[in-house]
């Protein structure tokens, strides 16, 4: 746990250091991290079930970030609101990935 | 804590970082995208505001400034004229004050309630035969009438030099007063027809009407002198 959090602590301050993002793209880095947030919660929840596969977690990271940012960049040339469904499907995600963690915590 | 294998704790860690930086660059990026959308708007405008007042009143004094230095023969006296002719000065005199407003009866049922309020043609009628009675200067609501003047119908304004008025409207007229107020006050006249329909119109005469300087500019985009009027 300790890895996470100073993991986390470490990104937010070098993301202090970094430039704003332009406004027209706020959705789609919200998107990609909301693909971040998911696929870390999902890396936690196989990590305690000891089914943790580091290429399997690579990969979905990686591919679940981009295919998000590339599916919102398709709705806002598309004039839909795309970037709803992928934050709507990684949401969704987190909530049951973080029902499991706390069973699995609680059932220690 | 440790339960797990080695890769999975680096993996997430380097995952955790990524997720920090995102967050504090999303977190960062809403911030500004929300003060930038309201109240640095309003700030912003403020400040150009404040600093287009600030340039026209450099610009303004840098104009007397040439305007003294200016070497081309033209003493004061000839550059004034010229600049009443052309409606750049205020100018005071003997005139009328016509104050025009919209008609206090109710329209009966039935009636085209139109005829009850004050168009822009009312205003041309007006104004016109100030002019056929010879007045030197005209001015509507403090805006000076000058021969590119538009007295136009804009809703339910009207709309004079591009500015947007509403009843009541009041025309100032420099010219002999008696002339000016016979004028309109002839029988079957403006002032006859609009009391008609119930329009108040209210003719003052005065031995000070002040009407100001036109306070626009004009230039010519497509006239030009001609030549043989060149000096």
């Amino acid at each position: 746990m300790i890895y996470l959090v100073i993991g986390v602590a470490a990104g937010v301050l070098i993301g202090m250091q970094l430039p704003n993002v332009p406004p027209e793209y706020i959705k789609l880095l919200s998107v990609a991290l909301m693909a971040a947030l998911d696929a870390a919660l999902g890396g936690i929840r196989a990590a305690k079930e000891d089914v943790f596969d580091s290429e399997i977690f690579i990969s979905g990271f990686f591919v679940n970030a981009i295919m998000a940012v590339f599916i919102c960049f398709m709705g806002m040339k598309l004039g839909i609101d795309l970037y709803l469904v992928a934050i709507l499907a990684f949401g969704l995600r987190m909530f049951t990935n973080i029902a499991i963690i706390r069973r699995l915590y609680l059932k220690k | 804590m440790g339960k797990y294998k080695k890769p999975a704790n680096i993996l997430l860690f380097v995952v955790c970082v990524i997720l920090g930086i995102m967050l504090a660059t999303q977190f960062k990026s809403a911030e500004q995208a929300r003060s930038t959308l309201s109240q640095q708007r309003a700030e912003d405008l403020v400040d150009r505001l404040k600093e287009a007042e600030k340039e026209k009143k450099a610009l303004a004094e840098e104009l007397k400034k040439l305007q003294s230095e200016s070497t081309v023969d033209i003493s004061a006296q000839e550059r004034i004229a010229l600049k009443s002719k052309a409606g750049e000065v205020a100018l005071v005199g003997p005139g009328v004050k016509v104050t025009v407003d919209d008609s206090k009866v109710v329209a009966k049922p039935g009636d085209n309630a139109n005829l009850y309020i004050i168009h822009d043609d009312d205003l041309l009628r007006l104004i016109n035969e100030l002019r056929a009675a010879g007045a030197e200067a005209i001015s509507i609501n403090d805006q000076r009438l000058l021969d590119v003047s538009e007295i136009r119908c804009a809703g339910p304004t009207v709309s004079v030099n591009n500015n947007r008025f509403t009843p009541p409207y009041v025309i100032a007229a420099i010219g002999d007063p008696k002339t000016l107020e016979s004028a309109l006050r002839l029988r079957g006249g403006v002032v006859d027809t609009l009391k008609f329909w119930g329009i108040t119109v209210n003719v003052e005469k005065g031995e000070a009407i002040t009407v100001p300087a036109y306070k626009g500019t004009r230039h010519f985009e497509y006239a030009k002198v001609k030549d043989g009027d060149k000096q």
